[in-house]
């Protein structure tokens, strides 16, 4: 029982829920209960998008597609056709699932920056669709969402949501682990270091790939549907390239193959411009600084190369790579 | 660095713990400054219109506190760049709401952010005034809320209005990608039939597109097309009217109120002649009659702008001025910076002369321009001519 | 119909020469250090932000064309020097969050440098339109076109004639045999980003007197570069020039007989259905996966 509790993993997820139980003491206002939640709905959308790129060693350009999908799903069912909003959440998840079931088996066929590509490619369509259909999904200027009920309470103020999405992110943190611990997690990690050595040992790659691009697709759609309902307001900027390029960005800067790695590169990636909005004019090219900085200094990102560091200090370093789970 | 740098973190922390003291010395309170809180587009798709408007609303602050202020009290201005991004307006709405604690917001440059504000400044009960361009921010009238800038749906009557005095009824549209584009292709087709104008053509063109010529070759070639409105901003509109003249459709082109800046003639080049447009005043400025009472105004704003910024004015910084004056104006009314008093001067304002022409306010217009603000203007020799 | 027709083969010809010229870019670093360089489209945009500025200060173009061509080169080699040499042996993964990293600052300092507005660029001959065949052409789409057709050239003697140019392409082919052969693989990498970063900054001039430029004007042609590039099959020459051409003509044609709305989405799906047959592009280099 104390050996489960000190592992890395348990001793993790414990660690995180520590810290979201305390943050609110350093949350003085709304507004930084607002940043906190930004924080948590990114975090869970790359908690999922790191089992595809950390583990699975597939990338994707494309999630903030997901992302909207999610969101404008939830906005359009619940507030144009006055579904509830928790039906209208579960059946855009299905949709979402479904969709990236279906365009996953063909698309992860290709390779590296191809497959870069072609995610890009279907983030791209996404968004046409979103902004050209103005009909449904309100255009360029975005939609106004109601807010989240569930049966007859409704969810608003930054405070209620914070729980929630705190709570949201432990349940996306402890699936993510359990799956990287299971047989499927294992057969990804072979994925990663070599797609044909693995299909050799007897692993069939096209299925477990298109899993973990199902999951993290579900992933995202379900924080898409969540930020739309928080914030009452969804735009197509949601699900621009940019988007994409961002989530990719956070998991990466946290550390890829660390599931609290992309929890951290959630945190430090939407704060950073709360805290640069300071230095005005500046403001993006120390943002690209901070980044390309980070990235040469940390390839590993933030906390395997923290982690490694600091057992490096405590001790030499063993056989292996410490990887941070 | 600029003098009214306000966002800087560590000097508002010294502004706090300076103002604690103060309230300890019991000194008095009447002193601290009047917070204007804004969020402009001031970078990314939609920077040609934060820019000058965070420049105007830096230079007119500066101004108003050399001239002694508001009320006795120092004006601050708490400005964030929100690229155009409509969440990252809307948490730095929340950041002016609960963190800075703004007296009044003057901001939004794209209508897309203005909206994904509206419920947090409804919710927080403070004034504030939007410089983004759709009828839909106070249609219907939102009790907070107000605009400066003419709707989109006013540019499309205007322009109509001029097509039918001109005998044209079948009309092609082009429109760009853009929250504003999408949202003037809307109206300008609503209202379409109120003017007896048949909408024929409709085509659009996507962000950061080099070339319309496809778009523009199926408008020549779609018989008994008398005009062609192009509703966008940016360097679209400049690339439509350039091709425009290239594959020579010789048909009149009317572009709309988004590039009303010399820029736009600047960028189309010789092609810009005889392009037709709706806009303020403040465009002609020099060519106002002296008797024309707006030429003060727009005049004086021109000439304060351009010595300042060694840059042409634009309509859009012009509608920053219009929001910080109207602010100014109704915190001097009500006398104090209470939300809701300031809110109702603002409603009550009447005739009020601003760079987009008279602000008539009122309990069911929160933005109190009308049809007579509009000028219709054509670019002859290279600059904006009054038609008459 | 036909003259409609060739209006829009020449306006998909324009635009696509330079996705040819971005794409191209993205090759030539690809093949040296298999790095798909996001900062791509920055060098377009220094490229045309560069001429406008020596323009406004009175030089003439024959000046300010190679300075500002120059400007980027140098700006290419400092990215290198300072962004991708020091992360060398990263993931390739992380090595795009760098040259992300690094196309969000250049546009930052871009803005401080210069300005957010859009800026014109006087056509090199005159904007009187010539007219082929029914449908019309600007003088400066021809630059475009010619311009681009001479620097295809330029490329292919450069890598079949000269030595530098067999030693970067033996480079792509294989880094550690081309080391054996005595190829200095570092100064390769070094003067492959100086050389994409100098097309990038050509297209950014040719397309300007067209389009306008601005300090933004990259990200979108860097995005069609990089679909042209993949379309093509990255590392290929000729796949990048193909890869171009194509993209601008189903967009001008898409544009035209089907919906402009949904004409970048219409060549999006046709380059992940080319993807979807032929895995890697038109042109790309097959073959097994190293184990």
């Amino acid at each position: 029982m104390l050996a489960r509790l000190a592992s890395p993993r348990t001793g993790g997820l414990l660690a995180l829920a520590v810290v979201i139980a305390l943050l609110p003491l350093a949350l003085t206002n709304k507004y930084f209960y607002d940043i906190a939640v930004l924080v948590g709905l990114n975090a869970i959308v790359c908690v999922g998008l790191n089992l595809l790129i950390g583990y699975a060693g597939q990338i994707s350009l494309g999630h903030a597609g997901f992302f909207g999908l999610g969101a404008y799903g939830s906005a359009i069912l619940a507030s144009r056709y006055g579904w509830p909003p928790l039906a209208a959440m579960l059946t855009t998840t299905l949709a979402v699932a479904a969709l990236a079931y279906l365009v996953g088996r063909p698309i992860l066929r290709l390779k590296g920056h191809y497959l870069a590509m072609a995610t890009l490619g279907l983030g791209v369509i996404i968004f046409m669709v979103i902004t050209t259909e103005d009909k449904y999904t309100g255009g360029p200027d975005g939609i106004a969402v109601v807010p989240l009920s569930i049966g007859g309470f409704v969810l608003q103020g930054e405070r209620i949501w914070y729980w929630v999405v705190g709570a949201l992110l432990l349940v996306a943190v402890w699936l993510a682990l359990n799956l990287i611990e299971s047989p499927a997690g294992r057969a990804l990690r072979a994925l990663h270091s070599s797609e044909v050595g693995a299909e050799v040992v007897g692993i069939n790659a096209a299925e477990h790939k298109v899993m973990a691009f199902v999951i993290s697709a579900v992933f995202a759609s379900v924080a898409g549907s969540l930020a739309a309902h928080y914030s009452g307001f969804v735009t197509p900027g949601k699900v621009a390239f940019l988007h994409s390029i961002e989530l990719v960005t956070m998991v990466v800067f946290g550390g890829m193959a660390s599931t609290f790695g992309a929890v951290v590169g959630a945190a430090v990636l939407t704060t950073l411009p709360q805290l640069l909005a300071a230095f005005e004019d500046y403001e993006m090219m120390l943002f690209g600084a901070v980044m390309m900085g980070t990235m040469i200094f940390m390839p590993r990102g933030v906390v395997p190369s923290l982690a490694r560091l600091f057992q490096s200090r405590r001790q030499q370093p063993s056989s292996g790579e410490g990887s941070g789970t | 660095m600029k003098p009214m740098q306000s966002r800087n973190n560590f000097k508002r922390g010294l502004a706090a713990v300076a103002a604690t003291f103060a309230l300890i010395a019991g000194a008095a309170v009447a002193q601290e400054p009047i917070k204007i809180g804004s969020f402009l587009s001031v970078t990314g798709g939609a920077a040609f219109l934060g820019d000058p408007e965070q420049k105007t609303l830096e230079l007119y602050v500066g101004k108003i506190n050399a001239a002694g202020g508001v009320l006795g009290r120092k004006l601050q201005l708490v400005a964030y760049d929100s690229a155009g991004d409509a969440e990252k307006a809307r948490t730095f709405t929340k950041r002016l709401i609960e963190q800075d604690k703004v007296d009044v917001i003057v901001g939004g440059s794209t209508t897309g952010e203005t909206m994904a504000v509206i419920p947090l400044v409804e919710a927080a009960q403070i004034p504030f005034i939007s410089l983004a361009g759709a009828v839909v921010i106070i249609e219907p009238v939102k009790k907070w809320v107000f605009k400066m800038p003419h709707t989109d749906r006013m540019a499309c009557e205007k322009i109509f209005i001029d097509m039918q005095s001109r005998k044209f009824s079948k009309v092609a549209l082009i429109s760009g990608p853009g929250g504003f584009d999408k949202s003037m292709r809307g109206q300008c087709l609503d209202v379409a039939k109120k003017y007896g104008i048949d909408v024929i053509a409709d085509e659009t063109y996507g962000a950061g597109d080099t070339d319309m010529t496809a778009q523009l070759t199926k408008i020549k070639n779609t018989a008994g097309v008398q005009a062609v409105l192009n509703a966008g901003f940016g360097q679209g509109p400049a690339i439509v009217t350039k091709n425009y003249r290239q594959i020579g459709v010789t048909v009149p082109l009317y572009q709309s109120h988004g590039v009303a800046s010399k820029d736009f003639i600047k960028l189309a080049g010789a092609a810009a002649e005889g392009v037709r447009l709706p806009a303020a005043a403040l465009l002609v400025a020099d060519s106002l009659p002296q008797s024309d009472p707006q030429r003060a105004v727009v005049v004086g704003y021109t000439k304060e702008y351009e010595s300042h910024f060694k840059s042409e004015v634009s309509t859009f910084g012009g509608h920053a001025y219009d929001g910080l004056m109207i602010a100014v104006e109704a915190i001097k009314k009500a006398g104090s910076t209470d939300k809701a008093k300031v809110r109702d001067a603002i409603e009550g304002i009447r005739g009020f002369m601003g760079t987009a022409g008279v602000f008539n306010m009122s309990p069911t217009d929160h933005m109190g321009l009308d049809l007579s603000a509009f000028r219709m203007l054509e670019v002859k020799g290279g600059n904006w001519t009054l038609v008459k | 119909m036909s003259a409609q027709f060739t209006q829009y083969l020449l306006t998909g010809l324009t635009v696509g020469a330079i996705y040819a010229l971005v794409a191209l870019g993205f090759s030539i670093i690809f093949n040296a250090s298999n790095v798909i360089n996001f900062a791509q489209g920055e060098f377009v945009m220094i490229g045309g932000m560069a001429t406008v500025s020596l323009i406004a200060v009175g030089l003439p173009y024959l000046l300010a064309i190679p300075l500002a061509v120059a400007a980027a080169a140098l700006v290419g080699l400092a990215l290198e020097k300072f962004a991708v040499e020091p992360a060398r042996g990263a993931s390739v993964v992380t090595l795009i969050i760098i040259t992300i990293g690094a196309s969000i600052f250049l546009r930052g300092l871009a803005t401080i440098i210069w300005d957010k507005r859009f800026h014109a660029l006087k056509p090199f001959t005159g904007d009187a339109p010539i007219t082929i065949a029914g449908a019309t052409i600007l003088p400066q789409s021809l630059w475009v076109l010619g311009v681009t057709l001479a620097v295809v050239l330029a490329l292919s003697w450069f890598f079949g004639r000269t030595l530098l140019g067999k030693a970067m392409l033996a480079t792509s082919h294989n880094r550690l045999a081309a080391q054996l052969a005595g190829i200095n693989v570092r100064m390769v990498l070094f003067l492959s980003f100086g050389l994409s970063a100098a097309l990038g900054a050509v297209a950014g001039i040719l397309i300007a007197p067209i389009t306008t430029t601005s300090y933004d004007v990259g990200v979108m042609l860097g995005l069609k570069g990089f679909a042209a590039a993949m379309l093509g099959g990255m590392g290929s020459g000729v796949g990048a020039v193909v890869g171009g051409i194509a993209l601008g003509i189903t967009e001008t044609m898409s544009a035209g007989y089907l919906s402009s709305a949904y004409k970048d989405a219409i060549a999006f799906v046709i380059i992940l259905a080319v993807l979807f047959f032929m895995p890697s592009g038109l042109f790309g280099k097959r073959g097994g996966e190293r184990v």
